[in-house]
Protein backbone atom coordinates (compact mmCIF):
# COMPACT_ATOMS: atom_id res chain seq x y z
CA UNK A 1 0.00 0.00 0.00
CA UNK A 2 1.24 3.46 -0.83
CA UNK A 3 1.59 5.82 2.10
CA UNK A 4 2.67 9.42 1.99
CA UNK A 5 4.09 11.37 4.87
CA UNK A 6 2.24 14.33 6.24
CA UNK A 7 2.46 16.87 9.04
CA UNK A 8 -0.29 16.92 11.62
CA UNK A 9 -0.54 19.88 13.98
CA UNK A 10 -1.76 18.87 17.43
CA UNK A 11 -2.62 21.98 19.38
CA UNK A 12 -2.65 24.70 20.58
CA UNK A 13 -6.31 23.80 21.16
CA UNK A 14 -6.27 20.05 21.53
CA UNK A 15 -7.61 17.90 24.38
CA UNK A 16 -4.23 16.36 25.06
CA UNK A 17 -2.24 19.58 25.31
CA UNK A 18 -3.50 20.82 28.73
CA UNK A 19 -2.63 24.40 27.96
CA UNK A 20 -1.49 26.28 24.91
CA UNK A 21 1.27 24.49 23.11
CA UNK A 22 1.62 22.70 19.82
CA UNK A 23 3.12 19.41 18.89
CA UNK A 24 3.66 19.09 15.15
CA UNK A 25 4.09 15.45 14.23
CA UNK A 26 5.10 14.00 10.88
CA UNK A 27 3.34 10.72 10.29
CA UNK A 28 3.95 7.92 7.87
CA UNK A 29 0.63 6.09 7.95
CA UNK A 30 0.23 5.78 11.71
CA UNK A 31 3.89 5.88 12.72
CA UNK A 32 5.50 9.14 13.84
CA UNK A 33 8.73 9.91 12.00
CA UNK A 34 9.38 13.45 13.24
CA UNK A 35 8.03 15.85 15.84
CA UNK A 36 8.46 19.52 16.67
CA UNK A 37 7.18 20.96 19.96
CA UNK A 38 6.24 24.64 19.73
CA UNK A 39 5.83 26.74 22.88
CA UNK A 40 5.81 30.43 23.69
CA UNK A 41 2.11 31.31 23.52
CA UNK A 42 2.21 32.29 27.19
CA UNK A 43 5.57 34.07 27.32
CA UNK A 44 5.14 37.03 29.67
CA UNK A 45 8.76 37.96 30.26
CA UNK A 46 8.45 36.87 33.88
CA UNK A 47 12.18 37.09 34.56
CA UNK A 48 12.39 40.62 33.15
CA UNK A 49 9.32 41.74 35.10
CA UNK A 50 11.05 40.62 38.31
CA UNK A 51 13.91 43.05 37.71
CA UNK A 52 11.37 45.83 38.15
CA UNK A 53 9.92 44.66 41.47
CA UNK A 54 11.13 44.49 45.05
CA UNK A 55 11.96 41.12 46.57
CA UNK A 56 8.72 40.60 48.59
CA UNK A 57 6.61 41.61 45.59
CA UNK A 58 7.92 38.65 43.61
CA UNK A 59 6.55 35.98 46.00
CA UNK A 60 2.94 36.17 44.71
CA UNK A 61 4.30 36.36 41.16
CA UNK A 62 6.18 33.12 41.71
CA UNK A 63 2.88 31.48 42.64
CA UNK A 64 1.60 32.24 39.16
CA UNK A 65 4.37 30.25 37.50
CA UNK A 66 2.34 27.11 37.89
CA UNK A 67 -1.23 26.94 39.13
CA UNK A 68 -0.89 23.51 40.70
CA UNK A 69 2.63 23.83 42.12
CA UNK A 70 2.40 27.37 43.46
CA UNK A 71 3.75 26.41 46.87
CA UNK A 72 6.98 24.92 45.58
CA UNK A 73 7.62 27.82 43.20
CA UNK A 74 7.32 30.50 45.84
CA UNK A 75 9.35 28.23 48.12
CA UNK A 76 12.27 27.96 45.71
CA UNK A 77 12.19 31.72 45.18
CA UNK A 78 12.39 32.55 48.89
CA UNK A 79 15.10 29.92 49.29
CA UNK A 80 17.22 31.65 46.65
CA UNK A 81 16.77 35.02 48.39
CA UNK A 82 17.57 33.52 51.80
CA UNK A 83 20.69 31.96 50.30
CA UNK A 84 21.75 35.42 49.10
CA UNK A 85 20.98 36.98 52.49
CA UNK A 86 22.77 34.15 54.28
CA UNK A 87 20.06 33.70 56.89
CA UNK A 88 18.76 30.60 58.65
CA UNK A 89 15.01 30.10 58.76
CA UNK A 90 13.40 29.09 62.13
CA UNK A 91 12.98 25.36 62.41
CA UNK A 92 9.22 25.43 62.80
CA UNK A 93 8.94 27.42 59.58
CA UNK A 94 11.08 24.83 57.80
CA UNK A 95 8.74 22.05 58.93
CA UNK A 96 5.69 24.08 57.90
CA UNK A 97 7.20 24.59 54.46
CA UNK A 98 7.83 20.85 54.13
CA UNK A 99 4.23 20.05 55.06
CA UNK A 100 2.92 22.66 52.63
CA UNK A 101 5.21 21.37 49.86
CA UNK A 102 4.02 17.82 50.29
CA UNK A 103 0.35 18.84 50.31
CA UNK A 104 1.15 20.71 47.12
CA UNK A 105 2.85 17.66 45.62
CA UNK A 106 -0.13 15.41 46.32
CA UNK A 107 -2.67 17.84 44.90
CA UNK A 108 -0.51 18.45 41.83
CA UNK A 109 -0.14 14.72 41.19
CA UNK A 110 -3.91 14.30 41.63
CA UNK A 111 -4.51 17.04 39.07
CA UNK A 112 -2.19 15.15 36.73
CA UNK A 113 -3.99 11.87 37.43
CA UNK A 114 -7.32 13.48 36.58
CA UNK A 115 -5.94 14.87 33.32
CA UNK A 116 -4.33 11.53 32.48
CA UNK A 117 -7.63 9.77 33.11
CA UNK A 118 -9.51 12.01 30.68
CA UNK A 119 -6.75 11.64 28.10
CA UNK A 120 -7.18 7.90 28.15
CA UNK A 121 -10.98 8.00 28.24
CA UNK A 122 -11.47 7.09 31.87
CA UNK A 123 -13.73 9.82 33.20
CA UNK A 124 -14.29 8.18 36.59
CA UNK A 125 -10.63 8.65 37.44
CA UNK A 126 -11.05 12.35 36.65
CA UNK A 127 -14.01 12.71 38.99
CA UNK A 128 -12.52 10.67 41.81
CA UNK A 129 -9.10 12.26 41.84
CA UNK A 130 -10.53 15.77 41.70
CA UNK A 131 -12.76 14.83 44.62
CA UNK A 132 -9.72 13.76 46.67
CA UNK A 133 -7.79 16.82 45.52
CA UNK A 134 -10.47 19.02 47.02
CA UNK A 135 -9.56 17.71 50.50
CA UNK A 136 -6.01 18.96 50.06
CA UNK A 137 -7.14 22.27 48.64
CA UNK A 138 -9.29 22.65 51.75
CA UNK A 139 -6.15 22.16 53.83
CA UNK A 140 -4.55 24.98 51.82
CA UNK A 141 -7.56 27.18 52.51
CA UNK A 142 -7.14 26.54 56.22
CA UNK A 143 -3.41 27.17 56.13
CA UNK A 144 -3.12 30.12 53.72
CA UNK A 145 -6.64 31.23 52.85
CA UNK A 146 -6.30 30.32 49.18
CA UNK A 147 -6.89 27.22 47.11
CA UNK A 148 -4.37 27.60 44.31
CA UNK A 149 -2.20 30.71 44.45
CA UNK A 150 -1.23 30.32 48.06
CA UNK A 151 1.30 33.13 48.71
CA UNK A 152 2.44 31.36 51.86
CA UNK A 153 6.28 31.33 52.17
CA UNK A 154 7.99 34.56 53.15
CA UNK A 155 11.62 35.59 53.01
CA UNK A 156 12.75 34.44 56.45
CA UNK A 157 9.92 32.04 57.26
CA UNK A 158 6.26 31.56 56.45
CA UNK A 159 3.38 33.99 56.66
CA UNK A 160 1.48 32.45 59.56
CA UNK A 161 1.58 29.55 61.95
CA UNK A 162 -0.78 26.59 61.64
CA UNK A 163 -4.40 27.47 62.40
CA UNK A 164 -6.36 25.83 65.20
CA UNK A 165 -6.68 22.02 64.78
CA UNK A 166 -4.76 22.01 61.49
CA UNK A 167 -2.71 19.04 62.60
CA UNK A 168 -5.83 17.00 63.30
CA UNK A 169 -7.31 17.94 59.90
CA UNK A 170 -4.07 16.99 58.16
CA UNK A 171 -3.98 13.57 59.78
CA UNK A 172 -7.62 12.90 58.93
CA UNK A 173 -7.17 13.91 55.31
CA UNK A 174 -3.99 11.89 54.88
CA UNK A 175 -5.47 8.76 56.45
CA UNK A 176 -8.62 8.98 54.38
CA UNK A 177 -6.71 9.74 51.22
CA UNK A 178 -4.43 6.73 51.56
CA UNK A 179 -7.48 4.48 51.67
CA UNK A 180 -9.21 6.17 48.77
CA UNK A 181 -6.11 6.21 46.58
CA UNK A 182 -6.30 2.42 46.46
CA UNK A 183 -9.74 2.74 44.87
CA UNK A 184 -8.30 4.93 42.14
CA UNK A 185 -5.38 2.56 41.63
CA UNK A 186 -7.82 -0.32 41.25
CA UNK A 187 -9.71 1.70 38.67
CA UNK A 188 -6.55 2.20 36.62
CA UNK A 189 -4.56 -0.98 37.12
CA UNK A 190 -7.48 -3.37 36.73
CA UNK A 191 -8.39 -1.83 33.41
CA UNK A 192 -6.93 -3.76 30.47
CA UNK A 193 -7.45 -0.75 28.18
CA UNK A 194 -5.44 1.53 30.44
CA UNK A 195 -2.59 -0.96 30.79
CA UNK A 196 -2.36 -1.67 27.10
CA UNK A 197 -2.21 2.04 26.33
CA UNK A 198 0.46 2.75 28.93
CA UNK A 199 2.78 -0.25 29.04
CA UNK A 200 5.64 -0.27 26.60
CA UNK A 201 4.95 3.10 24.96
CA UNK A 202 7.32 6.06 25.01
CA UNK A 203 10.30 4.11 26.26
CA UNK A 204 13.35 6.18 27.26
CA UNK A 205 16.63 4.70 28.45
CA UNK A 206 18.38 5.85 31.60
CA UNK A 207 21.22 7.48 29.66
CA UNK A 208 18.92 9.37 27.31
CA UNK A 209 16.77 10.57 30.18
CA UNK A 210 19.76 11.97 32.04
CA UNK A 211 21.27 13.55 28.95
CA UNK A 212 18.15 15.32 27.78
CA UNK A 213 17.62 16.78 31.23
CA UNK A 214 14.44 14.92 32.10
CA UNK A 215 13.80 15.41 35.82
CA UNK A 216 11.27 14.47 38.42
CA UNK A 217 8.95 11.46 38.14
CA UNK A 218 9.77 11.16 34.44
CA UNK A 219 13.44 10.64 35.20
CA UNK A 220 12.81 8.27 38.10
CA UNK A 221 10.55 6.21 35.84
CA UNK A 222 13.59 5.71 33.59
CA UNK A 223 15.82 4.37 36.35
CA UNK A 224 17.72 7.50 37.43
CA UNK A 225 17.88 7.18 41.19
CA UNK A 226 17.97 10.84 42.17
CA UNK A 227 15.71 13.07 44.19
CA UNK A 228 16.75 16.56 45.30
CA UNK A 229 14.91 16.03 48.58
CA UNK A 230 17.08 13.06 49.49
CA UNK A 231 20.37 13.65 47.66
CA UNK A 232 20.73 17.42 47.97
CA UNK A 233 18.54 18.03 51.03
CA UNK A 234 17.07 21.43 51.78
CA UNK A 235 14.99 22.55 54.78
CA UNK A 236 14.51 19.52 57.08
CA UNK A 237 14.24 16.73 54.53
CA UNK A 238 17.44 15.14 55.87
CA UNK A 239 15.68 14.60 59.23
CA UNK A 240 12.76 12.77 57.65
CA UNK A 241 12.64 9.14 56.66
CA UNK A 242 11.12 8.44 53.25
CA UNK A 243 11.76 6.39 50.15
CA UNK A 244 12.28 7.56 46.59
CA UNK A 245 10.33 5.35 44.19
CA UNK A 246 12.35 4.36 41.12
CA UNK A 247 11.25 2.22 38.18
CA UNK A 248 13.58 0.94 35.50
CA UNK A 249 11.15 0.32 32.62
CA UNK A 250 11.16 3.87 31.27
CA UNK A 251 7.72 3.63 29.67
CA UNK A 252 4.61 5.69 30.32
CA UNK A 253 3.36 3.17 32.87
CA UNK A 254 6.56 3.49 34.92
CA UNK A 255 6.16 7.26 35.08
CA UNK A 256 2.56 6.76 36.22
CA UNK A 257 3.61 4.25 38.89
CA UNK A 258 6.33 6.57 40.25
CA UNK A 259 3.81 9.36 40.75
CA UNK A 260 1.35 7.08 42.53
CA UNK A 261 4.06 5.82 44.90
CA UNK A 262 5.26 9.39 45.49
CA UNK A 263 1.83 10.32 46.78
CA UNK A 264 2.05 7.60 49.43
CA UNK A 265 5.52 8.82 50.41
CA UNK A 266 4.27 12.39 50.66
CA UNK A 267 1.57 11.24 53.08
CA UNK A 268 4.29 9.62 55.16
CA UNK A 269 6.39 12.81 55.10
CA UNK A 270 3.41 14.90 56.27
CA UNK A 271 2.85 12.50 59.18
CA UNK A 272 6.50 12.58 60.25
CA UNK A 273 6.86 16.34 59.87
CA UNK A 274 3.74 16.94 61.94
CA UNK A 275 5.00 14.62 64.67
CA UNK A 276 8.49 16.17 64.81
CA UNK A 277 7.44 19.81 64.49
CA UNK A 278 9.03 21.90 67.27
CA UNK A 279 7.54 25.00 68.85
CA UNK A 280 8.97 28.40 68.12
CA UNK A 281 8.73 31.41 65.85
CA UNK A 282 7.72 30.98 62.22
CA UNK A 283 9.31 34.09 60.76
CA UNK A 284 12.27 36.35 61.36
CA UNK A 285 12.88 39.93 60.32
CA UNK A 286 15.08 40.29 57.26
CA UNK A 287 16.79 43.32 55.73
CA UNK A 288 15.16 45.00 52.76
CA UNK A 289 18.25 45.09 50.58
CA UNK A 290 20.05 41.96 49.48
CA UNK A 291 23.87 42.09 49.35
CA UNK A 292 25.43 41.82 45.90
CA UNK A 293 26.26 38.33 44.71
CA UNK A 294 25.18 35.36 42.65
CA UNK A 295 23.25 32.55 44.35
CA UNK A 296 20.97 29.72 43.41
CA UNK A 297 18.60 27.28 45.09
CA UNK A 298 17.04 24.12 43.81
CA UNK A 299 14.10 22.12 44.97
CA UNK A 300 12.09 19.04 44.02
CA UNK A 301 9.02 20.41 42.32
CA UNK A 302 6.13 17.95 41.70
CA UNK A 303 7.22 18.01 38.04
CA UNK A 304 10.97 17.85 38.44
CA UNK A 305 13.93 19.92 39.47
CA UNK A 306 13.10 23.61 39.91
CA UNK A 307 16.06 25.98 40.17
CA UNK A 308 16.24 29.73 40.58
CA UNK A 309 19.44 31.62 39.96
CA UNK A 310 19.41 35.03 41.58
CA UNK A 311 21.91 37.81 40.91
CA UNK A 312 21.58 40.68 43.35
CA UNK A 313 23.32 44.05 43.20
CA UNK A 314 22.79 45.40 46.72
CA UNK A 315 19.48 47.14 46.03
CA UNK A 316 15.97 45.98 46.93
CA UNK A 317 15.35 44.59 43.44
CA UNK A 318 17.00 41.59 41.79
CA UNK A 319 19.47 42.29 39.01
CA UNK A 320 18.62 39.05 37.24
CA UNK A 321 16.46 36.10 38.17
CA UNK A 322 16.66 33.00 36.03
CA UNK A 323 14.05 30.27 36.39
CA UNK A 324 14.89 26.73 35.45
CA UNK A 325 11.55 25.16 34.81
CA UNK A 326 11.41 21.35 34.74
CA UNK A 327 8.73 21.18 32.05
CA UNK A 328 10.62 23.58 29.77
CA UNK A 329 13.42 21.01 29.55
CA UNK A 330 11.21 17.91 29.64
CA UNK A 331 9.12 19.03 26.69
CA UNK A 332 12.24 19.82 24.65
CA UNK A 333 12.76 16.05 24.54
CA UNK A 334 9.27 15.47 23.11
CA UNK A 335 10.68 14.39 19.76
CA UNK A 336 12.75 11.64 21.30
CA UNK A 337 9.77 10.41 23.32
CA UNK A 338 7.27 10.08 20.49
CA UNK A 339 9.58 9.01 17.65
CA UNK A 340 8.58 5.62 16.26
CA UNK A 341 5.35 5.39 18.24
CA UNK A 342 1.86 5.60 16.83
CA UNK A 343 -0.32 8.66 16.58
CA UNK A 344 -2.80 7.30 19.13
CA UNK A 345 -0.03 6.90 21.73
CA UNK A 346 0.85 10.60 21.77
CA UNK A 347 -1.68 11.57 24.49
CA UNK A 348 -0.48 8.69 26.68
CA UNK A 349 3.18 9.70 26.32
CA UNK A 350 2.82 13.48 26.49
CA UNK A 351 0.33 13.13 29.33
CA UNK A 352 3.00 11.61 31.53
CA UNK A 353 5.22 14.69 31.41
CA UNK A 354 2.49 16.68 33.20
CA UNK A 355 2.41 19.86 31.13
CA UNK A 356 2.10 23.23 32.80
CA UNK A 357 2.53 26.14 30.47
CA UNK A 358 2.86 28.93 33.01
CA UNK A 359 6.28 27.75 34.08
CA UNK A 360 7.31 26.55 30.63
CA UNK A 361 6.93 29.88 28.90
CA UNK A 362 7.40 32.11 31.93
CA UNK B 1 24.46 7.95 45.94
CA UNK B 2 22.38 4.90 45.06
CA UNK B 3 21.98 3.74 41.48
CA UNK B 4 24.99 2.03 39.96
CA UNK B 5 26.89 0.78 42.96
CA UNK B 6 30.25 0.35 41.23
CA UNK B 7 30.65 4.03 40.43
CA UNK B 8 32.03 6.38 43.01
CA UNK B 9 31.22 10.00 42.28
CA UNK B 10 33.92 12.65 42.82
CA UNK B 11 33.59 14.72 45.96
CA UNK B 12 33.86 18.52 46.01
CA UNK B 13 37.59 18.34 46.86
CA UNK B 14 38.25 15.81 44.11
CA UNK B 15 36.38 17.94 41.56
CA UNK B 16 38.54 20.97 42.42
CA UNK B 17 41.71 18.85 42.39
CA UNK B 18 40.98 17.14 39.06
CA UNK B 19 39.92 20.31 37.26
CA UNK B 20 42.93 22.17 38.66
CA UNK B 21 45.29 19.45 37.43
CA UNK B 22 43.78 19.34 33.98
CA UNK B 23 43.11 23.00 33.22
CA UNK B 24 45.59 24.84 35.43
CA UNK B 25 45.26 28.60 35.22
CA UNK B 26 42.47 28.63 32.63
CA UNK B 27 39.86 27.75 35.23
CA UNK B 28 39.63 29.66 38.51
CA UNK B 29 37.97 28.23 41.59
CA UNK B 30 35.86 31.02 43.09
CA UNK B 31 34.84 29.01 46.10
CA UNK B 32 33.16 25.91 47.34
CA UNK B 33 30.85 24.73 50.08
CA UNK B 34 28.90 21.61 50.87
CA UNK B 35 27.95 19.95 47.53
CA UNK B 36 28.71 23.12 45.57
CA UNK B 37 31.71 24.16 43.46
CA UNK B 38 31.96 27.62 41.94
CA UNK B 39 34.27 28.09 38.95
CA UNK B 40 34.93 30.66 36.32
CA UNK B 41 36.47 29.84 32.97
CA UNK B 42 37.64 31.51 29.78
CA UNK B 43 35.30 31.06 26.86
CA UNK B 44 37.99 29.47 24.66
CA UNK B 45 38.10 26.33 26.76
CA UNK B 46 34.50 26.12 27.94
CA UNK B 47 33.57 23.31 25.56
CA UNK B 48 36.63 21.31 26.56
CA UNK B 49 35.87 21.91 30.25
CA UNK B 50 32.25 20.85 29.89
CA UNK B 51 33.24 17.75 27.93
CA UNK B 52 35.67 16.82 30.71
CA UNK B 53 33.03 17.40 33.39
CA UNK B 54 30.54 15.26 31.48
CA UNK B 55 32.79 12.42 30.33
CA UNK B 56 35.25 12.05 33.19
CA UNK B 57 33.54 13.52 36.25
CA UNK B 58 30.18 12.07 35.07
CA UNK B 59 27.99 15.13 35.56
CA UNK B 60 25.08 13.81 33.55
CA UNK B 61 22.81 16.80 33.54
CA UNK B 62 23.00 20.47 32.64
CA UNK B 63 20.45 21.88 35.05
CA UNK B 64 20.38 25.44 33.92
CA UNK B 65 22.13 27.86 31.59
CA UNK B 66 21.50 31.53 32.13
CA UNK B 67 22.69 34.65 30.41
CA UNK B 68 23.46 37.80 32.39
CA UNK B 69 23.85 41.29 30.95
CA UNK B 70 26.44 43.18 33.01
CA UNK B 71 26.34 46.10 30.53
CA UNK B 72 30.17 46.16 30.30
CA UNK B 73 30.08 42.54 29.17
CA UNK B 74 27.77 39.55 28.99
CA UNK B 75 28.06 36.38 31.02
CA UNK B 76 26.91 32.79 30.72
CA UNK B 77 26.34 30.84 33.92
CA UNK B 78 26.21 27.03 33.75
CA UNK B 79 24.76 24.87 36.52
CA UNK B 80 25.78 21.24 36.14
CA UNK B 81 24.61 18.47 38.43
CA UNK B 82 25.73 15.01 39.35
CA UNK B 83 23.12 12.30 39.88
CA UNK B 84 25.25 10.19 42.20
CA UNK B 85 26.06 12.52 45.07
CA UNK B 86 24.11 15.71 44.41
CA UNK B 87 27.18 17.89 43.75
CA UNK B 88 26.59 20.94 41.56
CA UNK B 89 29.18 22.92 39.62
CA UNK B 90 28.55 26.55 38.71
CA UNK B 91 30.69 27.96 35.90
CA UNK B 92 30.78 31.62 34.93
CA UNK B 93 32.03 32.56 31.48
CA UNK B 94 32.54 36.18 30.48
CA UNK B 95 31.74 37.18 26.91
CA UNK B 96 32.85 40.59 25.50
CA UNK B 97 30.12 42.84 24.14
CA UNK B 98 31.71 43.26 20.72
CA UNK B 99 31.90 39.53 20.03
CA UNK B 100 28.90 37.74 21.56
CA UNK B 101 29.87 34.18 20.78
CA UNK B 102 30.44 31.08 22.84
CA UNK B 103 30.62 27.38 22.03
CA UNK B 104 27.37 25.52 22.43
CA UNK B 105 27.27 22.65 24.93
CA UNK B 106 24.22 21.05 23.31
CA UNK B 107 26.41 18.36 21.67
CA UNK B 108 27.35 17.30 25.21
CA UNK B 109 24.04 17.72 27.04
CA UNK B 110 20.89 17.62 24.96
CA UNK B 111 19.04 19.28 27.82
CA UNK B 112 20.98 22.50 27.20
CA UNK B 113 19.33 22.91 23.80
CA UNK B 114 16.35 25.05 24.70
CA UNK B 115 18.23 26.98 27.38
CA UNK B 116 20.67 28.11 24.70
CA UNK B 117 17.94 28.97 22.24
CA UNK B 118 16.24 31.00 24.95
CA UNK B 119 19.44 32.85 25.84
CA UNK B 120 20.06 33.53 22.16
CA UNK B 121 16.67 35.12 21.60
CA UNK B 122 16.56 37.09 24.84
CA UNK B 123 20.19 38.26 25.06
CA UNK B 124 21.55 37.85 21.55
CA UNK B 125 24.40 35.57 22.52
CA UNK B 126 25.28 33.30 19.60
CA UNK B 127 26.11 29.67 20.33
CA UNK B 128 28.52 28.14 17.84
CA UNK B 129 27.73 24.60 16.68
CA UNK B 130 24.20 24.70 18.03
CA UNK B 131 22.00 22.37 15.93
CA UNK B 132 19.07 24.76 15.56
CA UNK B 133 19.58 28.28 16.84
CA UNK B 134 16.17 29.86 16.29
CA UNK B 135 13.78 31.95 18.33
CA UNK B 136 11.71 29.84 20.68
CA UNK B 137 9.49 31.92 22.97
CA UNK B 138 9.19 35.24 21.16
CA UNK B 139 7.78 35.80 17.64
CA UNK B 140 10.28 35.05 14.89
CA UNK B 141 10.17 38.61 13.51
CA UNK B 142 11.47 40.28 16.68
CA UNK B 143 14.42 42.52 15.94
CA UNK B 144 15.53 43.25 19.50
CA UNK B 145 16.67 41.30 22.54
CA UNK B 146 14.22 42.01 25.37
CA UNK B 147 16.26 40.82 28.37
CA UNK B 148 19.20 43.15 27.79
CA UNK B 149 19.55 45.98 30.28
CA UNK B 150 19.32 48.50 27.43
CA UNK B 151 15.71 47.37 26.90
CA UNK B 152 13.79 49.38 29.51
CA UNK B 153 10.44 48.29 30.89
CA UNK B 154 7.65 50.81 30.89
CA UNK B 155 7.58 51.42 34.64
CA UNK B 156 11.34 51.32 35.19
CA UNK B 157 12.90 54.57 36.30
Amino acid sequence: MMTSKMWVTMGPQHPFSHGLWTLKVKIDGEVITDAIPIIGYLHRGWEKECENRTYPQIIPMADRLCYSASMTWSHVYVMAVEEALGIEVPERAQYLRVVADEICRIQSHLMWLAAMGTDLGNLTVFLWSLREREMFLDLFVKLCGQRLTTNYPRIGGVRNDMPYLFERDCMRVVDLFEKRLWDIIALMDDSAIFLSRMQGVGRISRKEAANMGLTGPGMRGCGVNFDVRRDDPYEVYDLLDFEVPVHKDGDAYARYAVRIEEMFQSCEIIRQAMAQMPDGPVRIKVPRNVPAGSHFARIEDPRGEALMHLISDGTDKPYRLKVRSPIFVNVSGAKRMVLGTRMADVPAIMGTIDMCLGETDR
Amino acid sequence: MAGDDFYEAPTVEQVIQLIGDRFGGDVTVRGSKERRVFLSAGRERIYELCEYIHDVLNFEQASSLSGVDWETHMQMVYHLSNYYNGVMIEIEVDIPNDDLRVDSVTPIWEGANWHERETYELFGIVFDNHPQLERLLTPCDYEFFPFRKSYKLRRAE
